[in-house]
């Protein structure tokens, strides 16, 4: 398969938002979740839990909560005041609304899923209607004395509960008076704090109020006669978080101390109908605040400060005990934050309000031919740097906004990126080791912003795919550019394309969105070439070769198709691979490909890499069946064993960059790896709450 | 409440082979035994609780026997007329009634009476009366005619009313019913003539009759099925008036039988009555007991192989022939009430059936006899053993166990459930190993003699009891002072109350466990237990400094390794802080100190070895020595504080707490400095930011 030289980069100082509300949805089965940050991203449970859109940042709009209503509307709200609803179609903000209570704390939509609650700063509990283009005030409830910081609908719709600082009210909808004022025990652990914040409320249908709160109490609370039931202290800190199943028998809480709770509604002895509330089991996937959770029919999903989003499935409930039964841990985005200009060798890593731009270093390292190359070393050494890597130039943005997309050209003479409101092209100029930036100026007005950006392989044409569907392509000139066409969205639809592909020749333009199939256009025809049948599972990446111009497209259930653009049908080898089926470890990867790229010289492979390996595929050898080892960690001892493995499948696997970020072909012998250790980013956090290991 | 228990037979011998069945059922001058006189020539004496004869008697061939055998009770002796006219007394020892005293005598008998408290009377069929003293002392005397030419007597019964014999008899004549009451203090003889009223044509077939202070409360069975009632003054209001007084029956029970059966009617009580016969005309015979004050049906009892339509009522029993085979059947009832006779038939079901078991078991009956505890066990083993297979197969050998759990010996019951533990386990099996225990425990409360030890030990040791399966099993053996036992339940009850575990504690720390050191010591060590004493010889050295003689104690086990093993089943078992701890304060201080004496011992000898553990197979961990001494100084700490014998021990435990505090504080700053040490090291590879490595793909 050969030897690579492999930059190990592992200065991408990428630190994901910590997460501050989910919100799952029980009709599409995806996840909506917000980070500090203001991005909002929604993964899809079904489909291998990708996260198949997302909304950038803002400064200004830390989301506060977030939750779903009229089946597939999506709404947050924040300490800017404002309720949003988002466009899941064209990945925008429908609107943003005042809602003039100052900054929102708490949002809960009826459990019919026309009416909107938020609890806000002044007190103030505000009903919305939701009409189907717009929310609508409708009114005020009694405004408590101080901010509501949670909110919670009686399941009939008839009351809610607001947990509020030292008390949880209980409010009857029609007359939008208290009816009940439930006040909680400061005590914590014997001391009185200053106060006892009400972080979580849970109304149930039998009228039971379950409130989690600052002194690490879990209260159950008879709504009726506004008096507590049963207490259950789970933690020495605060409980922030709580969510209930739709069947009301379990419920989930999460702590700052990173544990998350469940309880379950079971029978005081076998076969009495009486229930009651027993906390069953602790779970301990996080090192810092659980800020949310959520309660899907299968699933315990957490979220909080140390950026991982936790979906543990309950086992009970999982009919198979197949790999849907595992644990997952998604911390880093299903998208590409670095991109590389091959020439030049730099690479351009995104950040929420910046962009760093890199150039590699260099080795004089001089070793063995192996086969046509020189590879300078065996497997595993580490070659001495004549040249370390250099940071050339850091881009912020102006404005609040988080950057979208980026883009740095092969020629690494242009930079592209794009923020919610604003496309922003640069010029780079080299001059021996000075680098100078030339802003370019007069976007036309149809580029406001963009999804993706991609860079033809001569970098003489930008792609540009626009949150409203469609895709801009720019001719680039020396110091400025020239809009050649736009590929208007197909017709009744609005989706926005979020990957996008090009030949290395130029002709051919692949876009893709969320859900219909993959289309690829003739960029010297300025037409659609041809439509990729959809797959039920949404792309993850796309790539079209060099040379065959054969499209190879990755979905999220881990399967690849490979697709003849000239001759619009699939592959030999990817009907080959689909009669077989892939191996089965190959499917049970949990993180998607994120990245495909190829060797120029080796028609036959294909490089492509998730969080956790990198691996060549080799057409031209025979594909792993499931009694084959797909991964041997272990290298080869002596030549033959070598020999019989090089020959032994397609699958060429190496996991030794962990958790990887982007992988490509620098040039024919050389990769670029950029890793991201996880001890890294937790070094980052704030640090979680100290817990004592010695005498307590 | 009237209630039907299970049946019982007599005796396996057909009985009743005259046209008339038997003759009579008749008390004897020992409870629970019963003269049975067969039509033929035969009497037999029948323990009843035992159901088995205790003798039996005939006369010769060509003698028939024609009044049923009575005991006279101020003497002890039997009494029988044969061939109507030969009386013949004799006593349990006689074999042979031929070879017994005889007298005949001049006229026809037609029965003797005997009653306690009284001689027993010889009524003739002339209806002269006569006392058995005088008859006999002349036998040949003449007997005068009382009654008419064609009248016959039906039937006749004796009372005592106000200490004064009494009796009646009912003569019949061309239809007409007449009674005569005889009364043995005045010698007055009332004769009434019975007005039947508008049923005339109706045959009366059984009498029954009560003493109701003035009258006596006549009830007759008519062959129409209907009960009437008939009220005869005992004192009549003008004897010297020629005229017959006439009394009038009243109908009391409408068709509580069908008619053209031989039926039978015998007086329970003031209100009940029972009645032989079929309800329906094609339906079989039923004993039913009937409430005359409510006019209700108590409960019913179907005889399929029919009866000879007769009835005796003594006690709490109530005989008939079933079939041929003479069948007892136990009744028992409460004072009735209107709430109680209109829910009967579905509490009597509950009461009746739940308490006896559904079987003929000769235990069963052995309840209602009083003088059963004489008989030797080993006969009744060997009965019951033929009986069980054959009569019973299919009853639960766990009811068997219970049943007799009731009743026998302790061996006995631990012989049994030696068997039964040995038997192959069913699923339900730690419920009936607690109904068991159970069973046991309730035999205990009752009876304070009745301590089952080893079969307690016995189950205790099948792993599958708890406390809450039998509770009360340790508040007995703590009521025994049984310390063995109550180890054993520390060591396998996975659920004891605190409450329990502190008493269980107080007992071990008093003297009941040194005063039984000698005679235990054996079964104490056989027992599992875990020895302490070799750990104490050598560890006396390393405390030689201390003056104090308290402290030396501390050092060396200040318990002795029968109590050792006693409380380290204590320190084993669960609890819960916040119940344990009221309990505790109940410990007087004494005790309390030597348990914190024997703690600390512990807590040194954990520090003896690097693992902090103790030898031997079950010891206490280090966290219940050091939870134990926490919990006993919360409790008690004002009250140890006082005493000057602890003074000693505390100060030992706050300088120990105190080093703890020490090391705490010391493992919390290398845990700091361990923490920079990762710091650093991190950093170390932050260093390695960039590089470029060789990477082969195989």
């Amino acid at each position: 398969m050969g030897e690579f030289k492999v930059h190990r980069v592992r200065f991408f100082n990428y630190v994901p938002s910590g997460i501050r509300c989910v919100a799952y949805n029980n009709q599409s089965n995806r996840l909506a979740v917000s980070r500090t940050d203001g991005t909002v991203e929604i993964y899809n449970l079904s489909a291998n839990y990708f996260q198949e859109k997302f909304f950038p940042g803002h400064e200004s709009r830390a989301t506060e909560a977030l939750c779903w209503a009229k089946g597939q509307r999506l709404f947050s709200a924040g300490l800017n005041g404002e309720i949003i609803e988002y466009d899941l179609q064209a990945l925008d903000i429908k609107y943003s609304m005042d809602a003039f209570g100052g900054p929102i704390w708490s949002m809960a939509a009826s459990p019919s899923g026309s009416q909107l609650l938020v609890g806000c700063e002044d007190g103030s509990v505000k009903l919305f209607q939701i009409n189907p283009d717009k929310i609508q005030f409708e009114r005020n409830f009694d405004r408590q004395k101080s901010r509501i910081l949670s909110l919670s609908w009686h399941p009939s719709g008839t009351h809610i509960a607001a947990g509020s600082i030292d008390y949880i009210s209980v409010f009857d909808i029609k007359s939008g008076s208290a009816v009940h004022k439930m006040l909680v025990d400061r005590q914590y652990m014997g001391v009185s704090k200053r106060k006892c914040i009400i972080w979580g409320v849970a109304f149930l249908s039998d009228g039971t109020v379950i409130s989690v709160d600052s002194a690490g109490k879990v209260q159950f609370w008879d709504s009726a006669t506004g008096t507590l039931v049963k207490t259950h202290l789970v933690a020495n800190a605060d409980v922030q978080s709580i969510a209930v199943s739709d069947q009301e028998d379990s419920f989930v809480v999460g702590t700052a101390e990173g544990t998350v709770f469940h309880f379950q509604l079971v029978s005081v002895t076998s076969n009495s109908s009486e229930k009651q509330w027993v906390r069953t089991k602790p779970f301990q996937h996080h090192t810092h605040d659980v800020r949310t959770v959520a309660h899907s029919p299968t699933a315990l999903i957490s979220g909080g400060t140390d950026t991982h989003l936790v979906i543990r499935p309950l086992m009970e409930k999982v009919e198979v005990k197949n790999y849907d039964a595992a644990l997952r841990k998604i911390t880093f985005p299903h998208r590409r934050l670095i991109s590389c200009s091959k020439k030049r060798q730099l690479l351009l890593f995104q950040f929420s309000h910046h962009l760093d731009l890199w150039r590699l270093g260099s080795t004089v390292a001089t070793g063995k031919t192996s086969g046509k190359f020189l590879v300078p070393g065996k497997h595993g050494d580490t070659l001495p740097l004549s040249k370390d890597a250099d940071h050339l130039l850091q881009l912020k943005t102006k404005g609040p906004e988080n950057i979208i997309c980026s883009c740095v050209s092969p020629c690494g003479s242009w930079i592209a990126y794009s923020t919610a409101s604003r496309f922003f092209l640069r010029r780079l100029n080299y001059e021996h080791d000075n680098l100078s930036l030339h802003r370019v100026s007069k976007m036309p007005a149809c580029l406001r912003s963009a999804v993706q950006i991609m860079f033809s392989e001569d970098s003489t044409k930008l792609f540009v795919a626009s949150n409203q569907g469609s895709l801009h392509i720019l001719r680039l000139l020396e110091g400025s550019f020239k809009h050649l066409h736009t590929f208007q969205a197909q017709s009744g639809t609005v989706e926005s394309m979020c990957l996008l592909a090009v030949s290395p020749d130029g002709n051919w333009l692949a876009a893709s969105g969320t859900s219909a199939g993959v289309h690829v256009y003739s960029v010297k025809r300025l037409k659609l070439h041809c439509t990729v049948p959809a797959y039920n599972f949404p792309v993850t990446a796309l790539a079209i070769a060099p040379k065959t111009n054969n499209l190879v497209i990755a979905h999220s259930d881990q399967q690849i198709f490979e697709y003849s653009i000239p001759d619009k049908q699939y592959t030999e080898w990817s009907r080959a691979i689909q009669k077989q089926g892939f191996h089965h470890h190959w499917l049970q990867r949990d993180t998607p490909i994120t990245h495909i790229g190829f060797h120029p010289k080796r028609p036959a492979h294909i490089l492509l890499h998730d969080a956790y390996m990198f691996c060549i595929i080799d057409k031209s050898l025979p594909l792993p069946n499931d009694k084959t080892l797909l991964y041997n960690p272990l290298p080869p001892t002596n030549e033959s064993d070598v020999i019989r493995r090089r020959t032994a499948h397609a699958f060429k696997i190496s996991k030794k960059y962990k958790p990887l970020l982007f992988m490509d072909l620098l040039d024919e012998g050389t990769l670029v790896a950029v890793e991201r250790p996880l001890d890294d980013i937790i070094a980052q956090l704030p640090p979680p709450i100290k817990k004592k290991k010695f005498g307590t | 409440m009237a209630a039907l228990e299970e049946e019982f037979t007599l005796s396996a011998v057909p009985l009743g082979a005259g046209p008339d069945g038997l003759l009579g059922v008749e008390q004897c001058d020992k409870t629970d035994q019963f003269l049975i006189t067969d039509g033929g020539r035969t009497v037999i004496l029948y323990k009843v609780s035992d159901q088995k004869p205790l003798g039996s008697w005939s006369v010769k061939q060509g003698q028939v026997i024609t009044c049923p055998a009575v005991c006279n009770f101020q003497t002890g002796e039997y009494i029988v007329v044969h061939d109507s006219k030969v009386l013949r007394l004799w006593t349990n020892e006689d074999v042979n009634l031929d070879k017994v005293f005889k007298a005949t005598l001049s006229a026809e008998v037609y029965r003797i009476h005997s009653i306690p408290g009284t001689e027993p009377l010889v009524l003739f069929k002339e209806g002269a009366v006569r006392g058995l003293e005088a008859l006999l002392a002349e036998p040949q005397q003449k007997i005068e005619t009382v009654i008419s030419d064609e009248e016959v007597i039906k039937w006749t019964k004796f009372f005592m009313v106000f200490r004064h014999p009494a009796l009646i008899f009912i003569t019949e004549k061309h239809g007409n019913y007449f009674a005569y009451v005889q009364k043995f203090n005045s010698s007055v003889l009332s004769k009434y003539t019975l007005l039947l009223g508008q049923e005339e044509n109706f045959v009366i077939q059984s009498f029954t009759a009560s003493l109701d202070r003035k009258f006596i409360s006549l009830l007759s069975l008519s062959s129409d099925g209907c009960i009437y009632e008939t009220l005869i003054p005992i004192h009549p209001s003008d004897p010297e008036k020629n005229q017959q007084p006439r009394v009038v029956r009243s109908l009391l029970l409408k068709t509580v039988v069908s008619g053209n059966a031989r039926n039978a009617l015998s007086v329970l009580d003031q209100d009940h009555v029972a009645v032989l016969g079929p309800p329906l005309p094609a339906s079989k015979e039923c004993l039913s007991i009937w409430n005359t004050k409510f006019q209700t049906l108590q409960v019913s009892k179907e005889l399929p192989q029919g009866t000879s339509g007769q009835l005796w009522y003594y006690g709490e029993h109530l005989f008939m022939l079933h079939g041929k085979i003479l069948t007892v059947i136990p009744y028992k009832c409460e004072m009735s009430s209107l709430a109680g006779a209109l829910g009967k038939l579905k509490h009597g079901q509950d009461s009746g059936t739940q308490t006896m078991p559904h079987f003929v078991n000769w235990e069963t009956s052995q309840g209602y006899g009083l003088e059963s505890k004489n008989s030797e066990p080993s006969k009744r083993i060997l009965r019951r053993r033929t009986i069980e297979p054959s009569v019973q197969p299919e009853v639960p050998a766990s009811q068997q166990l219970l049943s007799i759990i009731k009743k026998d010996s302790e061996k006995h019951i631990e012989i049994e459930l030696r068997k039964f533990l040995a038997t192959k386990r069913t699923p339900d099996f730690h419920t009936v190993i607690g109904d068991i225990a159970i069973g046991l425990l309730e035999r205990c409360k009752t009876e304070p003699s009745f301590y089952p030890r080893n079969s307690l030990m016995q189950l205790i040791q099948m792993h599958v009891l708890s406390y809450s399966l039998c509770p009360g099993l340790m508040e007995v053996a703590l009521e025994k002072t049984d310390i063995q036992m109550l180890q054993l339940c520390l060591q396998q009850f996975p659920d004891i109350p605190e409450a329990v575990t502190c008493a269980c504690l107080k007992m071990f720390l008093s003297d009941a466990v040194q005063d039984e050191k000698m005679e235990e010591q054996m079964g104490i060590l056989q027992n599992g237990f875990n020895p302490e004493e070799d750990n104490c010889d050598n560890c006396d050295k390393e405390l030689s400094k201390k003056p104090q003689k308290t402290v030396e104690e501390t050092t060396s086990c200040p318990v002795i390794p029968k109590r050792a093993a006693l409380l380290n089943a204590v320190l084993h078992s669960a609890y819960s802080e916040s119940f344990l701890l009221p309990h505790l304060k109940d410990i007087p201080a004494q005790h309390i100190t030597l348990f914190l004496q024997y703690l600390y011992f512990l807590y040194l000898k954990c520090n003896e070895n690097a693992t902090m553990t103790l030898p031997g197979i079950h010891p206490p961990t280090l966290n219940q020595i050091m939870d134990w001494i926490c919990l006993l100084l919360d409790a008690n700490f004002t009250v140890l504080v006082m005493i000057p014998e602890a003074k000693s021990l505390l100060l030992s435990l706050y300088k120990f707490v105190k080093s703890q505090i020490c090391i705490c504080s010391e493992l919390n700053k290398i845990e700091v400095s361990f923490r920079e040490l990762k710091k650093l090291n991190q950093e170390k590879n932050n260093r390695e930011l960039y590089s470029i490595e060789v990477l082969e793909l195989f």
